[in-house]
């Protein structure tokens, strides 16, 4: 019991030192779920057509994924190995839930537009691999944040291509919501209007860039570009 | 490895704790989230028939006491049978098109909404459609105007529609408002609106297709064309009058 207590002296309950940053910094890059280790692609290449979604879709993973870590780490010690699993889902399907029933009381219309892609949360490889690969075994403070930090390097990835895809497939940014930004297209109201603009009169909407399979090619793209400047990243065997 | 015993205590308390905390707040939120599905069912409802909204509002500026204040004041709903016979003692708002669509075709009954903007003004008539886009259900609310023929206001929602392809027939304005101003009877004779891939050729009666978005656009001529037709026994009986 005492030197339970002098751990815990040495070691703040919240403390925030390198290691902490690490957990967070390091899935952004190094450690990527979607560009390094190629998890929750699924989900990836099927909200991103529109930056709205994408940005709900990454507070919603970042949300489920540092909590389900945090009350998985508190868990830990007394999860029965041979259900892990299970109960590891089953902590994720409740913040889901919660998520949903949040949602639909405090905004009903962006309820209706995501409710299919807040369900997909559950089978986001990304939230249960980082229970089982992190939460599992370590404090959870820590777990909290390497799920923060998971969920901020998926988030950052899908933005990305959100932009990417909405930007040459609709010729807009955040559309559907009170910001829309309407950018290269041909009716009044765009910046760059094609009819009247000399310049741009070649362009026409991508419409590859609305199917899943343009993410592919996208998240690919940002793959080599991340492989050809990250040097920790490129295999020398 | 833990005993089978401790396994299942485990099991059926966590279980038990997630249960008791979701239900509650199920309940708790309940009805707040049944009245924003109301109002979100009504304000798509008042959308179709925007332009004639009193003082030239916007749906979207309306607030939640002012759509329910309109659809009190300025609504009249009711339910009509197959045969075009109004249902005594039910409303619009109760019918759940979705459990409907599962019934016997006999056996359906529609929602219909009269919004008359003020006393002396045209009616209009609002009418709900349900269908099949390419994932899940499509449905909408067409409102005509007092010839029952000129469709005035249309909107569109969707189950599960691919975003900035099929999505569009909710989230681009532009596929509803072409709507405005097309006809269901050409020479007197029940056509409905086609959704034309490539482009309208006949503005009357056609509206533009949206490209990658074939079987959606499908999707809604079908509903159109079947789901108004289940209004034309009342439709007859009104003009008859």
């Amino acid at each position: 019991m005492a030197a339970e207590t002098a751990t815990k002296e040495k070691e703040p309950l919240l403390a925030f030192g390198k290691k902490e940053r690490t957990l967070l910094t390091d899935p952004l890059n190094d450690n990527n779920p979607i560009t390094v280790q190629v998890l929750g692609i699924c989900s990836a290449l099927a909200v991103t057509s529109l930056v709205v979604p994408s940005v709900v879709m990454a507070i919603a993973v970042i949300f489920v994924c540092a909590f389900s870590s945090l009350f998985t780490s508190l868990l830990r010690n007394y999860i029965p190995k041979q259900v892990r699993m299970i109960v590891q889902l089953v902590i994720i399907a409740t913040l889901v839930t919660v998520v949903e029933l949040t949602l639909r009381y405090l905004n009903f219309p962006i309820y209706k537009q995501l409710s299919v892609y807040i369900g997909l949360i559950i089978t986001n490889c990304i939230v249960m691999g980082r229970l089982e690969a992190f939460a599992m075994a370590n404090k959870p403070w820590r777990s909290f944040l390497d799920g923060v930090g998971n969920g901020l390097g998926y988030g950052a990835i899908l933005v990305m291509v959100a932009v990417i895809r909405e930007l040459f497939g609709k010729g807009s940014l955040f559309a559907g919501s009170g910001i829309e930004m309407k950018i290269i297209g041909a009716n009044a109201g765009y910046w760059i209007n094609t009819t009247e603009n000399a310049w741009f009169g070649w362009y026409a909407n991508n419409n590859l860039m609305v199917l899943p399979a343009a993410a592919m090619f996208i998240i690919g793209i940002l793959i080599w570009i991340q492989r050809s400047y990250n040097e920790k990243l490129v295999d020398i065997s | 490895m833990n005993s089978t015993r401790y396994v299942l205590i485990f099991v059926l308390t966590l279980t038990a704790v997630v249960a008791v905390m979701l239900t509650s707040l199920r309940e708790a939120t309940k009805t707040q989230a049944a009245l924003n599905e109301e109002i979100f069912d009504k304000r798509a409802i008042l959308k179709a028939v925007e332009d004639h909204l009193s003082g030239g509002a916007e749906v979207d500026d309306l607030s939640d006491d002012e759509v329910l204040s309109i659809f009190e004041s300025n609504f009249e709903q009711s339910v009509i049978d197959p045969s075009g016979e109004i249902v005594d003692g039910m409303k619009a708002e109760d019918i759940d098109m979705a459990k409907e669509k599962k019934k016997p075709e006999e056996e359906r009954v529609y929602p219909l909404y009269v919004y008359s903007p003020d006393e002396s003004s045209d009616k209009f008539y609002i009418v709900s459609v349900r269908g099949n886009g390419l994932w899940d259900e499509i449905w909408g609310n067409i409102a005509f105007e007092e010839d029952l023929n000129t469709i005035t206001g249309a909107t569109f929602d969707h189950k599960g529609e691919t975003p900035g392809l099929g999505a569009e027939i909710k989230d681009n304005p532009a596929f509803s408002a072409d709507f405005k101003g097309t006809k269901i009877y050409r020479d007197g004779e029940y056509v409905s609106v086609t959704v034309r891939k490539g482009g309208a050729r006949n503005e009357t009666y056609e509206v533009d297709g949206i490209s990658g978005a074939t079987v959606t656009a499908d999707g809604v001529t079908a509903m159109l064309y079947s789901g108004i037709k289940k209004y034309e026994p009342y439709f007859d009986k009104i003009r008859k009058k």
